[in-house]
């Protein structure tokens, strides 16, 4: 299976990510892109810009652990994950998963499972610009609950990802 | 070993990394953030509440049980929120 998982500070294209991700393959019947886009507004604070900081090395790492574990879980035949750092302002867009197989049912489902652990898992920190000051945003129980829903035994598996 | 430190866990210790040489009894992460919290009020101030700090072990996420002895670097942070 091809993988691309880049970290960039700049903003990139979802439509040209899936393109090269299916540029002449002919086995591919079901491609899903998940882009995640900065708000203008955080818990119900308008927002001027969103900063994020990652770390170095692990980041990398960890989401190639977790498109390794997807792959294990379903027929993927192609995966992108593309995350930002540094400033991003609203509208611009900061997370990208791209997940291609020859039936939707795997695409749909390994895009959930890599956004849910890139969330709670992948070494990033999101900042907020505000009009009172820059606040560390909080993680969330729900995206925690999300991720845990993965970790139940897969059937005819045992593995989890810890 | 060296020690980094991220977002507010950063921002409360005041310096991203540093070298230590940590005692022989202190032998977990857990350990380790008792140790460090008896450092200085900055320190003390940013693992105030171990329950919200995160570890990784040369990259590796880690529970505060896991032991330091092998460590090449350690890193301490808050959940996540990426994506």
């Amino acid at each position: 299976m091809s993988a691309t998982i880049r970290l960039q500070r700049e903003p990139f294209d979802a439509a040209i990510e899936a393109a090269k991700l299916t540029r002449g393959r002919t086995d591919i019947g079901a491609v899903v892109t998940f882009a995640g886009i900065c708000r203008g507004d955080e818990a119900g604070t308008s927002i001027s810009a969103l900063t994020l900081e990652h770390y170095p090395g692990m980041a990398e790492t960890e989401i190639a652990r977790h498109v390794a574990e997807a792959e294990k879980r379903w027929p993927l035949l192609g995966v992108t994950v593309i995350h930002r750092y540094g400033r991003i302002a609203p509208g611009e867009n900061i997370v990208l998963v791209i997940t291609a197989s020859s039936h939707r049912e795997a695409a749909f489902a390994a895009a959930e499972f890599l956004m849910d652990y890139l969330k709670t898992r992948a070494p990033f920190w999101k900042q907020v610009e505000a009009t009172g000051g820059a606040i560390w945003v909080a993680a969330k129980e729900s995206d925690d609950r999300a991720s845990e829903r993965w970790t139940a035994p897969a059937r005819g598996k045992s593995e989890t990802v810890r | 070993m060296k020690l980094r430190y991220f977002a507010w866990v950063r921002e409360r210790v005041g310096i991203p990394e540093e070298n230590v040489d940590v005692p022989a009894e202190v032998k977990t992460v857990a350990d380790l953030i008792g140790w460090l919290s008896a450092r200085g009020e900055e320190y003390a101030y940013a693992f105030e509440n171990p329950k919200v700090i995160r570890a990784a072990i040369d990259r590796h996420h880690v529970q505060p049980q896991a032991h330091i002895a092998n460590a090449g670097e350690i890193a301490f942070f808050p959940p996540m929120t990426g994506g």
